[in-house]
């Protein structure tokens, strides 16, 4: 980088950041410092009274064992999302960058799922599974006998979630595999083809090397998927039962801050929560950082 | 000529508009009880000029409360606002967030007597010395629910529902066994199964007046008659004949779709039972215990009641005040009562009501309002008023599902509720002392 | 038959099945992702009663058309704003947030890649810091800042706070890197100043990543959940998914499941035809920023 080409003038890039960084500060690093500031403090609701408790907040969330048993379901969850999504979407990706009939169409009905909101992915498998009022719901307990209450069996109500948070991130997956398949030369394959490499072999050899910083990408962003953004499907399906066993991290920090009123400890499950994240960044960064200076 | 008329009172109407002080009013009521509030404050809008209240809705009572605060805390809160009766505690302790309605009455000189109020929906909402703070609104009590069709078809007689809880679970026995998914099920496990079971039993909820009279309380819940009950309907559970059916009234289809046969809900849900329902169904009272001394009592209430925040303007209050008596008029209860299931919360509109007629064709709501005038209600059935009541009930959901489980024994479940609810009473009594 | 046609037979069915092997476990993955599709649909024509009678019918019912009226115009019992206002709050939304996110980044990409200036280092850290942060672990602080800015039931309260991560300007920043520097170079020789350098000559060679960036940013936008349902306190700015909330909570009533799926469905459309008529430049843009 150092040796590159820079324009210089002394005012312009400043007026150019300025938009982005008037942004990040007024609406990051502004809440960011107050939620920093909040968690030292016990808080009546209404912002009337403030008691100075130290590190109260945290000590109290790092000596629960809920916040721990949450800490653990949020990572089980965020890490069979990212498996089963990454998985089945290289998968299909795969089978879909073939020469074949219709491959564009293919394409296009796989695409499209992208702009499915996790609220909405959330609300249809909720409706599907729901044992009041879900039809699948019905046919697991009628037709197959399956003690179905998730409300009540940790095992079904992970599964459940993990089934809608994993099917509504397929799409997003499968767009970033295709494109980084179809930067794969085209003559590297066939040469391997010509070699009579077997298709197994030579996509573990050739093409997936090629694609690991799309899968590296992808990793992260599936993490972080998993971990935070999942939030619109636990509220929906389960809000946490049953007990509180499936209330993620992100669903406690929402819970407890915005039903629960305790806003004291919501601040400080905040900031864990942003050192976590920012802690995931910069690890990708220097990855993706060191890949490009090479 | 037809059109200059029609004009002039466009312009009449619009020049009326600009002088008019508008307030809003914040609410969480759904469907038919969300176009009751828009027509009960259409109609208060249209019977003066001077004052407009906006109802705007706002998503679930918690929604509606979070918005309530954020906003307070943002500095515009809405003049008017609706929280449950979890919140009250809350509400009261945020002393300076809120004006208190026997204040608000006082200086605006209404012409206003507290004790036009049903004493019990009264008391939810006023301090041990009898000052009222919030204005009650939707009041309703738990009530049970029962499939009449599925009653004839399993043999019972359908207008002798079950009245104490050992024939109840007879009863939903033998509703299972007529070819019923199940016997029973319940809404609101908190609120009914424990705080309306402890009034209606006269059993304490909690020490200090079940919290009526300081923030130094303790939660009792777990006493053995009250371990008795949830065994009792958790070892139902273990044969089908309780089906859990989820927090708060997420239990409702159950009952709706004709899956089991009785239910527990707030007699708020009976406009939507109606319409849900394609069954012939009834309202009972709440079963209770024979053995236990003074049973029933009353019933509490559950509900929300308007609570009216501080820093407005003195046009503003006016407003409010006159809306607040517009709504205690016996004629707007009657109707909203009618409308909604809610209870009137004074005694003229009940006889009114009653003068009309409608309890001989409605015999279900009746039963309700009856519940709650039972007896005179005592320390232990005055109501309930606890600090951080919402994470209490929610420790107890998790907990009843943990017992459903099978992950905690039953009485091992109610000493947990007990001692995590104890906790968080402390800090609420920190923060407030 | 002799052994050579068996194994010929054999042979050929095994190339046969080779070859519908993708066509097969593409159309698996098609069910998989379309049949909760189908199901809502199907949901949106029945009536909320036939809904809640366990096992709810799986045809496409009656009452299609006058649910979608319902919702079109409508909206539900308790919630009575219609598609139609908040279909255009939600477009508001996402087009601001999308053209907004683009344009500030752009310009901060710009300056970050192609200018040396003293807190350039600090300026790229501090916006690179936000790049995975979704809003939903600083909702509180965030709310009370917009609060105080007086940007509660605006449209800048909504789109602003929305624009923070840094993704868009990492992308173009990652964008810009593999641009050769000589082009850069040979503009300033030839005397043209660097914002004519971006405006005639980067900005059309991102012309894909741009496109990539406003479909990614768009669905985002539109898809945004938990903010608008706390700033939003008057229907006339509640976005579609605030609408299917509001419709399916709410005190002491039953859900009416056959408009919140109506509305459901119809909250797909925008974001789904964006994503189908723009996936070509998606994928291209895509290609072109993950080298």
């Amino acid at each position: 980088m150092s040796k590159q080409y820079e324009f210089k003038a002394s005012i312009l890039p400043y007026l150019l950041v300025l938009p982005q960084m008037v942004i990040v500060f007024v609406f990051f690093f502004w809440p960011a410092g107050q939620a920093v500031l909040q968690s030292f403090y016990l808080q009546d609701p209404f912002g009337g009274k403030m008691i100075f408790v130290g590190f109260q907040n945290y000590s109290k969330l790092l000596a629960d064992p809920d916040y721990w048993q949450s800490f653990s379901v949020s990572t089980a969850f965020a890490v069979c999302i990212t498996l089963g999504a990454m998985a089945i979407s290289l998968f299909l990706a795969i089978q879909a960058n073939k020469k074949i009939r219709f491959a564009s169409f293919y394409k296009t009905m796989l695409i499209w799922p992208y702009a499915v909101s996790t609220l909405v992915a959330g609300v249809i498998w909720l409706f599907m599974f729901n044992p009041n009022v879900g039809v699948i719901a019905y046919v697991l307990k009628h037709t197959f006998h399956v003690d179905w209450q998730y409300l009540l069996n940790f095992n079904q109500a992970f599964l459940l979630l993990t089934l809608a948070a994993t099917w509504k991130q397929l799409a997003y997956n499968f767009v970033f595999f295709l494109a980084g398949l179809q930067s794969v030369p085209a003559t590297l394959i066939e040469a391997a083809e010509i070699d009579g490499a077997k298709s197994g072999t030579r996509f573990w050899k050739i093409i997936f090397p090629l694609l690991s910083p799309t899968t590296f990408y992808l990793l992260v962003m599936n993490l972080v998927y998993g971990f935070f953004e999942t939030f619109p499907i636990v509220h929906s399906i389960t809000q946490g039962a049953p007990g509180k066993s499936t209330a993620i991290l992100v669903y406690k920090v929402w819970r407890d801050g915005v039903i629960n009123l305790d806003l004291g400890s919501s601040a400080a499950q905040s900031v864990i929560l942003m050192l976590l994240v920012i802690m995931l960044t910069v690890f990708q960064f220097r990855f993706i950082e060191r890949r490009v200076t090479y | 000529m037809k059109r200059v008329i029609l004009l002039m009172a466009v312009l009449l109407m619009a020049v009326g508009a600009y002088a008019q002080t508008t307030v809003e009013f914040w609410h969480a009521m759904t469907g038919h009880n969300g176009e009751m509030v828009q027509a009960i404050c259409d109609q208060f809008n249209a019977s003066q000029k001077d004052y407009k209240v906006v109802p705007v809705y706002k998503g679930s009572y918690s929604d509606t409360m979070n918005a309530g605060i954020a906003a307070y805390r943002a500095g515009q809160p809405p003049a008017i606002i609706q929280v449950y009766e979890v919140g009250t505690a809350t509400m009261m302790a945020a002393k300076n967030a809120v004006k208190p309605v026997y204040q608000l009455m006082a200086e605006n000189n209404m012409k206003w007597d507290s004790s036009i109020y049903i004493p019990t929906i009264k008391s939810y909402y006023s301090t041990s010395d009898g000052r009222m703070l919030s204005m009650p609104f939707n009041s309703s009590t738990a009530v049970m629910y029962y499939n009449k069709d599925a009653f004839r078809k399993a043999g019972l007689d359908p207008e002798k529902p079950p009245v104490t809880w050992p024939e109840f679970f007879e009863v939903a026995k033998k509703l299972k066994a007529s070819g019923m998914e199940g016997g029973f099920t319940t809404n609101w496990i908190s609120w009914i199964q424990l705080e309306n079971f402890s009034a209606w039993h006269n059993l304490p909820f909690g020490t200090r007046s079940n919290g009526f009279d300081g923030l130094d309380t303790q939660l009792v819940f777990n006493s053995p008659i009250h371990v008795r009950h949830f065994q009792n309907i958790y070892d139902l559970s273990k044969t089908g004949v309780f089906i859990y059916g989820g927090r708060e009234n997420k239990a409702n289809p159950l009952f709706t779709s004709g899956r089991v046969g009785m239910h527990f809900e707030s007699i708020g849900g009976y406009g939507n039972m109606k319409a849900t329902c394609k069954f012939d169904f009834g309202v009972a009272r709440l079963p209770y215990y024979p053995d236990v001394p003074g049973a029933p009592q009353n019933s509490i209430i559950g509900g929300a009641s308007l609570w009216v925040f501080n820093g407005k303007s003195k046009a503003e209050y006016k407003t409010v005040a006159e809306f607040f008596n517009f709504i205690s008029q016996p004629e707007t209860q009657a109707l909203w009562h009618k409308e909604t299931g809610y209870l009137p919360i004074t005694q003229a509109a009940y006889e009114l009501t009653k003068s009309q007629g409608y309890y001989e064709k409605n015999p279900g709501l009746e039963v309700a309002i009856k519940q709650l005038l039972n007896k005179a209600p005592t320390a232990n059935s005055m109501g309930i008023r606890f600090g951080n009541f919402n994470i209490i009930r929610e420790i107890e959901d998790q907990t009843w599902e943990e017992i459903l489980a099978g992950k905690i024994s039953v009485k091992d479940g109610l000493d947990k509720m007990v001692r995590e609810g104890n906790k968080t009473l402390r800090e609420f009594e920190k923060l407030y002392k | 038959m002799t052994e050579q046609q068996k194994i010929d037979r054999t042979a050929h069915r095994a190339k046969a099945i080779r070859r519908m092997f993708p066509h097969i476990m593409l159309w698996i993955g098609i069910v998989i992702i379309l049949f909760p599709i189908y199901f809502i649909f199907s949901a949106s024509s029945h009536t909320s009663a036939e809904i809640q009678a366990a096992p709810m019918p799986l045809n496409i019912g009656p009452h299609l058309i006058e649910n979608y009226r319902q919702a079109l115009f409508k909206g539900t019992q308790n919630m009575g704003t219609p598609v139609l206002t908040m279909l255009k709050n939600s477009l508001i939304m996402a087009l601001g947030i999308s053209v907004g996110k683009i344009v500030i980044s752009l310009m901060a990409a710009f300056a970050i890649v192609f200018f040396k200036f003293p807190l350039r280092n600090f300026c790229f850290w501090s916006i690179f810091i936000t790049l995975m942060l979704p809003v939903e672990v600083r909702i509180m602080p965030t709310y009370k800042v917009v609060a105080d800015l007086g940007l509660l039931n605006t449209y800048a309260g909504l789109i602003l706070p929305m624009i923070v991560s840094a993704t868009a300007v990492f992308l173009f920043r990652q964008f810009f890197m593999s641009i050769p520097r000589e082009i850069a170079e040979a503009s300033q020789i030839d005397g043209a100043t660097p914002m004519q350098f971006f405006r005639y000559i980067l900005a059309p060679m991102t012309r894909t990543p741009i496109a990539a960036m406003f479909v990614i940013q768009f669905i985002y936008g539109w898809n945004q959940y938990l903010w608008p349902l706390l700033i939003t306190t008057k229907p006339e700015f509640y976005t579609l998914l605030i609408g299917i909330n509001r419709m399916m909570s709410g005190a002491d009533v039953q859900i009416e499941w056959q408009i919140a799926m109506a509305t459901t469905l119809l909250a797909m459309l925008p974001p789904v035809i964006v994503v189908v008529l723009m996936q070509k430049q998606f994928i291209a843009g895509m290609t072109e920023t993950e080298k």
